[in-house]
Order: C-alpha cells, then structure tokens, then sequence
C-alpha cells in the first residue's frame, strides 16, 4: 500500500519477514530486537530512509554494517562532521585537474575542451553521488547525521526524496536501484521536522539485560556466560546512577574482552574496582559509582 | 490481539487512533497516517508487538513521546479482553478470599528471578483479583477472557465492577516491601557468590527496578481494564502519562525530563519574544503627576511636558534555591534551564541547591556548560547533603541564610523550587520570614498539585502563608508562572 511506486522495475524486496531479518542479521552477527527488525523490514518494503536515534554505542553503524553484509550489499557510508558541505557529501569537480588539462588543450576547440573537463575524469563522486550511480545493491549510510550543520539536512532531503542529483553539466541522474538508507543521530540536537518526516523513524536505546547479554557473547565469544551475566547486571545498575555518560553496549562489550585478556573468570569487588575505568571513562563518574555502590 | 474486528475495519480503527495520538499531543500528520496504513499492510496483524514497532516507526519523531504511544496503543490494540488471564493465577483461600501472604510469596520468588514475563501475568491477575471497585450492583460479570490457569474462578463477587484501581491493589499486596525479604532471599540462596556491600547494593538497585516495573505494569493493566467499563476514550483523556510540556514533573521518566529538557531553548525564545511585546506595550509607565507639575513651572504652569514614571527599575538579580532531592530533581533540573536561558532579563543569576545541605552551584552553569549533565555534578557536590540525604528543608534555608547573609538584598528576586515535604522536620519558618523581608520579591515554585499541598509531611501551607506559593506541575504551568514573574 506504499504510495509510490519504487523506481520503474519494482525492486526486489531485501526480507521476506521481519523474522528473517533477525536470523540473517543473527547470522552476520547482529541481535535485533523486536523494533529493529521491524523498522528495517517495513524501511526496506516501504521504500523509506530509516533514521536511527539513541546514545552512542548502541550499535546503530553496526546496524547498517550488518544490513550490508546480511544482504551481500556495498556498504556506502557518509560521516557527518561539523563544516560538511556538499563538495563532500555530494560530488565536485577537480579543478586542478581541470586547469592542467585546459593549459594543454593548445589547439582545441573549447567546445571539445570543456566537454573534456566535465567528463567522468575529472569528477570526483561523494558517497551520495557514488550511492545513486551504483548499478549493485547499496546500504547507503549516513553517519551522525546531527553533526552535520542544518544546511546539509537540505541537501539529503532533495537527495533521499527522489533519489536523483542534478548535475548541471550533465543534467539529472537518478538511481538504478533505491539504496537502502540508514540515517543515524546521537541527538545532540532535533532534525529537522521535515527530515524527520521523510524517514521512519527508530529510537535506539539501551537493549534489554536478556537481548544485552547475548550481545556480549556474541561478541566476545570466549567469555563464560555466568560472567557476561553479572557483568550486565552490573551495567544496567550503573545506568541508573546520575552519571555525564552511562555506559552503553560498546562499554559492556569492552569490559568483558578487558576481563577476558587479564583472565579473570570471576568478578569480585576487587576486579570491579581495577576495571571500572574500561566502563566509565570520566573520573568523576567513576568515583561517584564507587560511592554510591558502595565500592570502596 | 482483537482490534481488526472493530467496526468500520481497520483503516477507521486507525483513524480513530490517530485521533487518539493527537489530543494526548502528540502531532500526527497526514503523511504520518498514510505511512501508517502502509506499515499495517505489510505486517502480521496477529504479532502485537511488531505492530506496535511498526506503528511507531511510523508515527513518532521524538524518543519523549513512547510513553504517551505505548499506553494508547495498548487501548487502542489491547492483549485481550477481560481479565485475559495467563499463566499465573492468584492464590486462594479456604474461605475463597485472595491469600495475600501466599500472594507475597509468589510475588518475591518473581522479583528475585526477574521473571518479567510471569510477572505481567501476576499483574494481570492481581488487577483482577483485587483491583475491582464496587463490584456487586451489575448482574453477570463481563465475560471472561482467554484464560489459562487463573480462569476456572469465575468473575469474583460476580457483578460488574464500577471501576478499578491500581491503588486499591497495590496496597493490597504492597510489593515495596518485600525488598529486604528478596535480599535476603538472595543473600542466602544458591548463587550467593557475593558478600560485599557492593554485591547487596547492586542486587538491591536492581531489584527496587524489578518492583517499579511490577508497578508499573498494575497501572497499565488497570488502564486496559478501566477502559472496558469506560470506553477507552475516557481511559485515555484521564489514565495517559501526557505528553511534552503537559507531562508532570514529579511522575515523568527520565526520558520524558531527558525530552523536556531539548525544549528549554525553544521554550525560553519563546518567553523571551513574549516579555519584549509586554515590554513595548508597558514603556511608557503612568504620568508622573508631580514631576510633570514640577517641569510645567518653566511653562508657567502649563503642563507641556508630561513626565512619565521611569518604567523599568533595571534588571533584578535573581537567586534560586532548588531542592534536588528525588522526585523533585527533575522539576528542579528544568527549571534552572529555564532561568539559565533566560539569563539576558536578569543582572545576575545565581544558583543554590539543597538537600539537607545546602551548595551554591552557580559555576555549573557558565555558557559552555553540558546542562543536560548537571545533576550529575550538582549531586556530587560535597556539603548538598550533611545529615541522611532525606530533604530537610528547615536546615537547608538556615544554612543558606547562614552561609551567604548577602545574597539577598533589596534588588534580589528569591525564587524556591520544591514540594516543601520536609520528612516532618522543622520547616524554619523564621528564616523563611527574614528572607522575605529583605528581599525584592519571594515566589515559591511547587511542582506538587495544589491538593496535596499540607498533606502528610507537606509543609506547602505554611510555607505558603509566609510567601506565594504558585503549582507548577507542568513546564507548561512553569512557564506560565515563570513569565508572569519575569521583570516588565
Ligand atoms: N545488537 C547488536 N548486535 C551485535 N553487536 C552490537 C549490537 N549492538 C551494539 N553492538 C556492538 O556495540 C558496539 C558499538 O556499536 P556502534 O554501531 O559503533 O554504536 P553506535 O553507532 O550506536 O555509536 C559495536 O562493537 C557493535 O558491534
Ligand atoms: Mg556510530
């Protein structure tokens, strides 16, 4: 019932379920809760750009990462920073290139010079631009879409809309194949409505203790599962303390590879207090879980 | 899951959804409702919570509205009707009553578990057992849902109950308490591998969360129901957690203060505009009838010149002193925000927390600073708490009258953030007093509805009589307040 057709050639669908997004995306090594595979399931039928919102290190660029390779697409990734602009995210042209190659057209008409310059040589494609002209299956990713300034959102509106680039001296290209688009943001500051309303949207939060923990041995295989148990017990209290950061799945994932290097199976109160650091990166945050939790 | 077969079908069902969404707030627009139908098209309508992903995915653009979607969600797409009983039934005694202490006991062997599963069930039952108020007067109970285990008791005293209520279950069975006997539970059980402080401290941190979603989970089992007897429009205009800037302080979770608090800059431009439109209108203050009789004497006495009173006395200082404490962190937090981004109509600003203790945090809050993790650094400030950590009001404004005697003066605009629930300590009304009488202005800010006000260990009626108290539940309200407050 999606309101425009996709493309000309109707694409082939990259799910049949939402169950088989969680078993090809487990097989790659991602566990997707229940609104994770639904979003990516109905962004892939609706034909939509999916914005994922939440804290940093809960697997949002492994989201995308995994949707690639579960589906045996390019992964085409756009990171986002401060100053971007569209001669990096788009495309531009390589004027050095061009000048050298004027200075040798002695001879030529310009007509044919200037046909030369602007000529797929002397362009240089931004991960937009490369993700619209790929003739394969493409996740196109947007990284950290909130560092971006808002001028940039513009930009990707015109882009994830229709999926087509003007390039003035080439006129229009639009995309072969719809990419699937993953948008992320760590809110640090709203998206524009407008983008927003573009796009599906998923806020990604910390998993459930159960979800977590397999996560962990997902990830760091080796580790004894009691271990990962208590360590995501552990976690889960500290993100109930007033702290700058709470620790989020990365730490945890970190804190097990930390106990496993220094083979320690069991996690007694003086482990704990030597490898709180790899969780809790501020100082001051460190010393208030001790206290709190009365560590010392 | 039954809502397919409402009449009209689907597509009115999520019309009427939509409906729903919007006068709790939230806004859903037309290419919002269009996605959503496309997203009910390509799920399985028989798995709920895919279809509540989906639907979400669709609808919302902000994390803080989940609260407001899932408990309308979960009347508008409800598990089941009736008591929709599960596995998990509640124990009886001889005499056909609730057992409550064998209801306890299975209630602690699920918190020390975490069983979230069987403790919805739990919950459901207990709703059903024991949340029904002012059954008898119908005839035949409603008819009985799906039930497993618990379902072979028919309905209870039979009739149809008026209402229910969590309250009236909750205290029932009283699930706060069981904590220490949980611990204990663990302490003494099979995987007791631990025995520090630190180990009992993160059990009892999580196991005071396992009680509060069993709680939570009562509440929301109590709006299902509710709405089988009242429709669930009433459930949803009375029972909804509220959405934004109508949600209340003191019950909101941290998502939704984490949500309140990225509209402070909006909310404080906003102000801002307002203020300078009254400022324009109120330039001109009253004629100064004896300055311009004064002025006229030049004119031989005809009033040429009328003299207007100086409108604005310049900027006032602003002083807050917040409880942080619990519950009212949240209000506090916001607040402090508030004022923060509306520094430019003070001359200065200057910040003071307490708990029992008292701290000046003004620092905290220079141009660069990261507001959303303040508290973090406020709460580790040494001196906020000097006794227990429980508020006490009394001796926190006798330490801030103490500390910093010249705080405030003439020009000085006092405003006190807090319940004013002093755990039964001396509220201080003296010093309260003092400061009112060297002050400019003292306004009270109380995120606690008005009618609790005085209740239990409220001191809000005391403090009241001394300066205005004015409620201010909601950032809507506080904005409201904040406003008529600001310096013309
Ligand atoms: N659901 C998941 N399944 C597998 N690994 C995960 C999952 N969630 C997070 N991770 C791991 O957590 C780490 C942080 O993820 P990342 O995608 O970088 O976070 P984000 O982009 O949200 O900041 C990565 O090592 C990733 O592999
Ligand atoms: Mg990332």
């Amino acid at each position: 019932m999606s309101t425009e057709p996709v493309g000309e050639k109707a694409q082939k669908a990259l799910f049949d379920s939402v169950d088989d997004v969680v078993t090809r995306l487990a097989d790659v090594g991602y566990l997707a809760s229940t609104a994770v595979a639904t979003t990516v399931f109905l962004a892939d039928r609706l034909g939509k750009p999916l914005l994922v919102e939440g804290p940093a290190g809960v697997g949002k660029t492994e989201l995308a990462r995994a949707v690639a390779d579960a589906t045996g697409a390019g992964l085409v990734r756009l990171q986002c920073y401060e100053g971007i602009d569209e001669a990096r995210a788009l495309y531009e042209w390589n004027h050095a290139k061009q000048l050298l190659r004027i200075t040798a057209s002695q001879g030529e008409s310009w007509d044919d010079t200037r046909d030369d310059v602007f000529s797929e040589e002397f362009l240089l494609p931004r991960p937009l631009l490369t993700a619209i002209r790929r003739e394969e299956p493409t996740v196109l990713l947007v990284d950290e879409t909130d560092k971006a300034d808002v001028e940039v959102e513009g930009l990707l509106l015109e882009v994830l809309g229709d999926f087509q680039v003007t390039v003035p001296e080439w006129g229009t290209i639009t995309a072969n194949q719809r990419p699937f688009t993953l948008l992320t943001s760590n809110a640090t500051r709203e998206l524009s409505e407008a983008l927003k309303r573009r796009c599906l949207f998923l806020h990604l939060d910390f998993p459930d203790p159960e979800l977590e923990r397999r996560i962990v041995l997902a990830r760091v295989p080796q580790l004894p599962e009691a271990l990962a148990e208590e360590l995501v017990r552990i976690v889960g209290v500290l993100r109930g303390i007033q702290l700058r950061k709470a620790p989020s799945v990365s730490e945890t994932i970190d804190w097990g590879r930390t106990l496993l290097a220094l083979g320690l199976d069991t996690l007694d109160d003086e482990t704990v207090r030597a490898t709180l650091g790899v969780v809790l990166k501020h100082q001051a945050d460190a010393q208030r879980a001790v206290a709190e939790l009365r560590l010392n | 899951m039954s809502a397919p077969s409402v009449t009209g079908g689907l597509p009115a069902h999520l019309v009427d959804f939509v409906g729903a969404l919007r006068r709790a707030g939230i806004a859903v627009g037309p290419g919002e409702s269009v996605d959503a139908a496309a997203v009910i098209a390509e799920l399985d309508l028989l798995r709920r919570e895919q279809v509540r992903e989906g639907l979400a995915a669709a609808m919302l653009r902000r994390s803080g509205q989940r609260a407001v979607f899932d408990a309308l969600f979960d009347l508008w797409f409800p598990l089941g009707q009736g008591a929709a009983l599960g596995e998990v039934a509640l124990p009886y005694a001889e005499d056909g009553s609730v057992d409550v202490e064998a209801l306890r006991d299975l209630l602690a062997g699920l918190l020390r578990d975490g069983d979230t599963a069987a403790m919805a069930e739990l919950a459901r039952a207990i709703v059903d057992g024991l949340g029904a108020v002012g059954r008898g007067q119908g005839q035949g109970g409603q008819g009985q849902g799906q039930g497993g285990g618990g379902g072979d008791r028919g309905d209870g005293g039979g009739g149809r109950p008026s209402t229910w209520s969590a309250y009236q279950a909750l205290n029932a069975v009283r699930p706060e308490t069981l904590l220490a006997r949980v611990l204990a539970d663990l302490r003494g059980g099979p995987d007791a591998a631990w025995d520090s402080p630190f180990a009992e401290e993160v059990s009892r941190r999580e196991v005071r969360e396992r009680i509060a979603a069993f709680r939570r989970m009562v509440t929301d089992e109590t709006r299902r129901r509710g709405a089988e007897i009242r429709g669930r429009e009433a459930a949803a205009r009375t029972g909804v957690p509220k959405e934004g800037d109508r949600v209340d302080f003191l019950t909101a979770n941290s998502e939704q203060l984490a949500d309140l608090r990225r509209r402070v800059a909006p909310l404080a431009r906003h102000l801002a505009s307002r203020l300078a439109a009254r400022r324009r209108r109120a330039r001109r203050g009253p004629i100064d009838l004896r300055r311009t009789l004064r002025r006229s004497m030049s004119t031989g006495g005809v009033p040429m010149r009328p003299a207007f009173r100086r409108p604005r006395p310049g900027r006032p200082e602003l002083v807050l002193f917040c409880d942080v404490s619990g519950s009212v962190a949240g209000f506090s937090h916001f607040t402090m925000m508030l004022v923060q981004a509306l520094r430019e109509q003070f001359s200065r600003i200057r910040i003071f927390c307490f708990v029992d203790g008292c701290v000046e945090v003004t620092d905290l809050f220079g141009p660069n600073a990261d507001l959303g993790g303040v508290m973090a650094e406020i709460t580790a400030r040494p001196g906020l708490i000097a006794f227990d950590g429980h508020s006490d009001y009394g001796s926190a404004l006798g330490r801030f009258r103490e500390g910093w005697p010249d705080v405030v003066g003439p020009r000085t605009s006092l405003l006190l953030l807090g319940d004013a629930r002093t755990n039964y300590r001396d509220p201080n009304l003296t010093v309260l007093t003092d400061l009112a009488e060297h002050a400019r202005h003292v306004h009270w800010l109380n995120p606690e509805p008005q009618a609790q006000w005085g209740t239990g260990d409220s001191a809000a009626r005391r403090y009241g009589e001394v300066v205005p108290m004015h409620e201010c539940r909601t950032a809507a309200q506080l904005a409201g307040v904040v406003s008529g407050l600001l310096p013309v």
